[in-house]
C-alpha cells in the first residue's frame, strides 16, 4: 500500500467527482491544457479523457522537459562527450534524444564514458571520484529540477570540486504559457497547471493569467482524484465567471512554495532567453548559471563548436507541444516512429506526449 | 520528469535522510527541506526532499471526497 496514493485512486470517490463534473459542465466546449507531462500520463493511463463530457477536451502542453529540449543542446552534449576525458552524466531518458546526427546512446557504441544518474549529486559524487576526469551533467528541467542541481553546484563550489560542470538547458513554466497564449494558435479555457513546478515556485506564478488574460487557472496533484478536481474547479471557475489561481494540491504545495530551494534557484541562475523545440526562442524563460559560478557552467568551460543544427522530417513535435497537433496528425507515429527508436523528443520521455500516446492509445486505435 | 513522490523519513543523518516508499529504501538529501523529522512524508524528485507532505491536508480533501461519496451512495440505494 502506497501512503497518499492509493486513497487518491479510490474508484468510488473518483466516481462522486465524475458525476459532478457532469452535472454541473454547462455543455459550452471548453479546452483545458495539462502544462505537465505528469499530468498527460494520469490522463491516459486511467483514461480520464473518458471520465469527462464530451465537450470537455483536454489537450496536452510543453511541460515535458526533455521534449522541449533543443536539438543544439544535444549536438553539445555530444560534441562534449567526444572530448578526452570528458564523462558525461545524464538523467536517463535525455541520452535517447535524437540530436541532429546520432543520440548519446547510440555514441556509447563509440567509447563514449556516459553515465545515468537518479540526482545531479550522483554526478558530483562521480566528479569527486574521477579527479583526472571532467564530468559535465546535462542540466534539463523546470522549476521543480533546477534547485537540486543547483544544489550540486553549491556543494561543488563549496568543496571546491573543480572537475564539476553543468551543460544548462533549464526552463521556467510561465513564460511558456504566456508564449502559448500570446501565439493565439489555439484557444485554451483554462490550465491546469504543474504540481511539482509549484511545489517550488508556490502558486502566484499563474496569476498574470488570470488576471490578464482571464484564463482559470488550477495546480493540481497527480492521481485521478486530483486530476478530476481540478476540472471540477476550473469548470467551477468558468460557470462563475470568475478566473483566479486555486490550488488543489495543497498536501504538495505551499502557497508561496519552498523559499529555501527558491533561494538556492536563484542565487546559481539568472533568467536567460531559451530556445523551446517547437516553440522557438522565449525570452527570459532559460535559466542560464550566473557568472560568480562561471568554473561550474560547461558553456564557459569549453568551447563547444557544433555542426548545423536540423531535425527528423516529418516530426511534428513541435506543434504537439504548443497544442496544435496531436501524434495521429504525424506520419511517423507508430510507424517509423516508437519508443524503440524514436525520431523525436516527444516519443522518447515516458511523459512524452507521443510516447504516452503509443503506450496508451496505439493499441485502442488499431 | 517532475513526478515526485511521498515519501515517509525514517532516519537522518545531517543534511541527508533514508526515506520509504511501497517498502524500498532511498538516501535523500534534506537541503531544500532542514527541518524534516523522522516520521515525515517528504515529496521527493531527483533525490531531493523539495516539500513536506501536509497530512492533514491530504487527509481534508479525502475526508471531504468520501462523505460525498457516502451521500451519493445512500441516495442511490434510497
Ligand atoms: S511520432 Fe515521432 S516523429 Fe512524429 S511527432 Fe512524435 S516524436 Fe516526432
Amino acid at each position: 500500500m502506497l501512503k497518499y496514493i492509493d486513497e487518491f485512486r479510490n474508484p468510488n470517490l473518483v466516481k462522486s467527482v465524475v458525476v459532478r463534473i457532469h452535472g454541473e459542465f454547462s455543455g459550452k466546449a471548453v479546452k483545458f491544457m495539462e502544462v505537465c507531462g505528469g499530468h498527460t500520463v494520469t490522463i491516459f493511463k486511467y483514461g480520464i479523457q473518458k471520465l469527462l463530457p464530451e465537450r470537455v477536451y483536454l489537450i496536452s502542453g510543453p511541460g515535458c522537459p526533455v521534449c522541449v529540449t533543443d536539438v543544439a543542446f544535444i549536438d553539445k552534449a555530444i560534441a562534449l562527450a567526444h572530448r578526452k576525458n570528458v564523462i558525461i552524466t545524464s538523467f536517463g531518458d535525455m541520452i535517447r534524444v535524437p540530436g541532429s546526427r546520432t543520440s548519446l546512446q547510440r555514441e556509447k557504441g563509440n567509447g563514449i564514458d556516459l553515465r545515468i544518474c537518479y540526482s545531479p549529486m550522483d554526478a558530483l559524487t562521480i566528479a569527486r571520484d574521477n579527479p583526472g576526469k571532467e564530468v559535465v551533467f546535462l542540466g534539463i528541467g523546470f522549476e521543480t529540477t533546477a534547485p537540486t542541481v543547483a544544489a550540486a553546484i553549491k556543494l561543488a563550489a563549496d568543496n571546491n570540486v573543480r572537475n564539476f560542470s553543468v551543460l544548462s538547458a533549464h526552463k521556467t513554466m510561465p513564460q511558456a504559457m504566456q508564449a502559448l497564449l500570446d501565439s493565439g494558435e489555439i484557444d485554451i479555457h483554462g490550465f491546469i497547471c504543474p504540481g511539482h513546478v509549484s511545489a517550488i515556485t508556490g502558486i502566484h506564478i499563474y496569476d498574470f493569467i488570470a488576471e490578464k488574460y482571464n484564463i482559470p487557472c488550477v495546480v493540481s496533484g497527480f492521481e485521478p482524484l486530483d486530476m478530476l478536481e481540478s476540472i471540477l474547479m476550473l469548470i467551477r471557475q468558468i460557470n462563475s465567471d470568475n478566473a483566479t489561481v486555486e490550488n488543489q494540491y495543497a498536501r504538495s504545495v505551499r502557497e508561496y512554495g519552498n523559499q529555501t530551494a527558491i533561494e538556492i534557484m536563484n542565487e546559481v541562475f539568472e533568467a536567460v532567453d531559451t530556445e523551446w523545440r517547437g516553440i522557438g526562442t522565449i525570452p527570459g524563460s532559460g535559466l542560464g548559471i550566473r557568472t560568480d559560478y562561471a568554473n561550474y557552467d560547461a558553456e564557459r568551460k569549453f568551447d563547444i563548436s557544433i555542426e548545423s543544427v536540423r531535425e527528423c522530417p516529418g516530426c511534428i513535435c513541435g506543434d504537439i507541444m504548443r497544442g496544435v497537433k496531436v501524434p495521429w496528425d504525424c506520419k511517423l507515429f507508430a510507424k517509423v516512429c516508437h519508443p524503440e527508436d524514436p525520431k523525436g523528443s516527444c516519443m522518447v520521455s515516458n511523459e512524452g506526449t507521443c510516447a504516452t500516446w503509443y503506450k496508451y492509445a496505439a493499441k485502442e486505435n488499431g | 520528469m517532475c513526478l515526485a513522490v511521498p515519501m515517509k523519513v525514517t532516519e537522518i543523518d545531517g543534511m541527508e535522510a533514508v526515506a520509504e516508499v511501497g517498502g524500498a529504501k532511498y538516501r535523500i538529501n534534506l537541503t531544500m527541506m532542514p527541518d524534516i523529522q523522522p516520521g515525515d512524508y517528504v515529496i521527493v524528485h531527483a533525490g531531493f526532499a523539495i516539500e513536506k507532505l501536509d497530512e492533514a491536508s491530504a487527509l481534508e480533501t479525502l475526508q471531504i471526497w468520501q462523505d460525498i461519496a457516502e451521500f451519493d451512495q445512500n441516495k442511490q440505494s434510497r
